[in-house]
């Protein structure tokens, strides 16, 4: 477990970033918010690259940044992918992976690990301007592990990727921290991504901090909606995969089960899924002759009313908590009440559309 | 067959290999202050360069005449140090054909590290690399057509120079006769096979040297970031 200590604020323009607060990192917390929230600014004060940033950076207590002091980013502990992946295009793949490993103020990151993690060894001999997108990333992504950083700071390293390499890089980012046991500090704007990689999340809204806790946390609050997507995003689950066979995964939430088409699936693994609220159905008894597999038992938390005549129910199931959007019409013909039992219906397809894996 | 005349040739390769280095070693640093400073004075500095591409070489060797000389500030104290003048010397015409051919090292100079941009020495900061280290590794390998451009140019322009190179230095053999002021002086007393010998070398030398420039620009896609 590491800390991070932030009290920074950088104006640029009418804007103005001001976050102030002690995060814990372990594993992948995730750096979130809409475009133009600072999120990338933030990073790159973190790494010492806006040097007009005021106030402190504090990392597990060496001071990167205070009022008396500044660390250039080559002095910090920080390994930085840039979203474009900036390989040097005058080197090739192993040069440009060298140019990181010589320079490195510590060596805890093996040379080949860092290779065969991220699969590289076949193009070591390349040049960056002959390779793929995704291809590249991993080289980036090597190249900042092989500065063997304290910190990783990755700012949306998969945006520029289509689909296929996205879930490929993800299953590799997701393994980062345990293998390598280094915190990530990872910015994205999508919420899948954060749902699938990261435990914790900070949430930054207007260049100041809105949120931060678990990824659970967060994005059930209702009073986040505007930022967390609301129904779009509902509410993340942890599940964890108890079979997987046809492509088609049992993954099990307490006692709980469901089904959800999955390409890759280990069982054990732990897979967050995120549901929609609007893709989650109330019932009071256990409904029979469905075309819904995935029925869950969840109690009542909370029944907000929310615009348009509907009303918000925070759910929970089995400790995770689970959102649920309905017709306010629906909800009084039901009787739904406070500390309820019911039944949560949720609609296959709409797991399935979220899932990045 | 007239006798060649090889001092001038001599003379005035010394002279563009000397401007060369020495521009190499001033522009550099000026080049990429103008390509990355977000400073006001950028404007004016960038103005003050260009200059020698637009004045009248003879108004640049006059004020250099005047600068340089015994009476003027900096011919001065070079006589102070050294007990020679700096006017109708080699070291006057290298001063010379430095201010004279600045802005063909600093341009294109500026020029490959704006291309070059911020982006790949934030990514070289971030792998461990001081500034001098991600200038020296990264920004000077991919500047290298910038480079190239800048040190043919040079030499070129500085092979070529009459005017300034008239005005300041003269027309002494093995001191300040480059081949520029010996075809002149050709032509003057009326030597025209040498004239044709000297003026042909120079109008081969110049093609070639362009030549290879545009070829090797075109044989070395050298890496866009």
């Amino acid at each position: 477990m590491s800390t991070l200590a932030l009290h920074v604020t950088l104006e640029r323009g009418d804007f103005t970033l001001d976050v102030q607060h002690e995060l814990a990192l372990e594993g992948i917390t995730a750096l979130f918010g809409p475009s133009g929230s600072g999120k990338t600014t933030l990073l790159r004060v973190i790494a010492g690259l806006e040097r007009s940033a005021r106030g402190s950076v504090t990392f597990d207590g060496d001071a990167w940044q205070s009022a008396q002091s500044w660390l250039p980013p080559h002095r910090r502990g920080v390994g930085y992918v840039f979203q474009d992946g900036r390989l040097f295009p005058h080197l090739t793949v192993q040069r440009n992976l060298e140019f990181a490993a010589r320079r490195a103020a510590r060596r805890a990151i093996d040379f080949d690990a860092a290779v065969a993690a991220l699969d590289l060894k076949a193009l070591l001999a390349r040049r960056p301007g002959s390779l793929s997108g995704g291809e590249q990333q991993r080289v980036a992504i090597a190249r900042a592990l092989l500065t063997s950083p304290q910190l990783l700071l990755m700012d949306e390293p998969l945006s520029s990727l289509d689909v296929g390499h996205k879930r490929e890089i993800l299953q590799l980012i997701e393994q980062l921290p345990r293998q390598f046991g280094v915190p990530v500090l990872y910015v994205t704007h999508n919420i899948d991504e954060v749902a699938r990689l990261a435990s914790h999340v900070l949430l930054l809204a207007g260049g100041r901090m809105a949120a931060y806790g678990t990824v659970a946390e967060v994005f059930v609050r209702v009073d986040l909606e505007s930022y967390t997507g609301g129904l779009e995003a509902g509410a993340v689950l942890r599940t964890r995969v108890a079979e997987h066979r046809d492509g088609v995964a049992t993954l099990v939430v307490g006692g709980e089960r469901l089904r959800v088409p999955m390409s890759d699936a280990p069982v054990g693994a732990v897979r967050p899924i995120r549901i929609h609220a609007r893709d989650v159905a109330i019932a009071t008894e256990r409904p029979l002759h469905l075309s819904i597999r995935n029925v869950l038992a969840a109690k009542i938390l909370r029944i907000e009313p929310s615009a348009t005549g509907n009303v918000d129910l925070l759910l929970d199931v089995e400790g995770e908590r689970l959102r649920s959007r309905i017709t306010r019409d629906a909800c009084d013909e039901l009787g739904l009440q406070v500390d309820q039992y019911v039944f949560a219906l949720i609609k296959s397809v709409a797991l399935e559309s979220t899932l990045l894996g | 067959m007239t006798e060649l005349e090889l001092g001038p040739v001599w003379l005035s390769l010394r002279l563009a290999t000397v401007t060369v280095i020495v521009l190499l070693a001033l522009a550099t640093p000026l080049a990429w202050w103008l390509a990355f400073t977000r400073s006001r004075a950028r404007t004016v500095i960038e103005a003050v360069v260009a200059l020698p591409l637009v004045l009248p070489p003879t108004v640049l060797g006059f004020y250099l005449l005047v600068l340089l000389g015994p009476a003027g500030a900096i011919g001065r104290f070079w006589v102070q140090i050294t007990d020679t003048t700096l006017t109708f010397s080699f070291v006057g015409l290298v001063v010379a054909s430095v201010i004279y051919s600045f802005p063909f090292t600093v341009q294109p100079l500026q020029a490959a590290f704006e291309s070059v941009g911020k982006a790949p020495l934030e990514a070289a900061a971030t792998l461990g690399a001081g500034p001098f280290d991600a200038f020296l590794r990264v920004a000077s390998p991919l500047a290298l057509r910038g480079y190239v451009s800048a040190i043919v140019l040079t030499f070129a322009h500085t092979l070529g120079e009459f005017g300034v190179v008239l005005m300041v230095g003269g027309n002494i053999p093995d001191r300040t006769k480059v081949i520029s002021i010996a075809i002149y002086e050709q032509v003057e007393t009326l030597r025209y096979a040498q004239a044709h010998v000297l003026a042909a070398c120079l109008l081969a030398f110049s093609f070639i040297v362009l030549l290879s420039v545009y070829m090797l620009n075109r044989r070395m896609p050298l890496v866009k970031t």
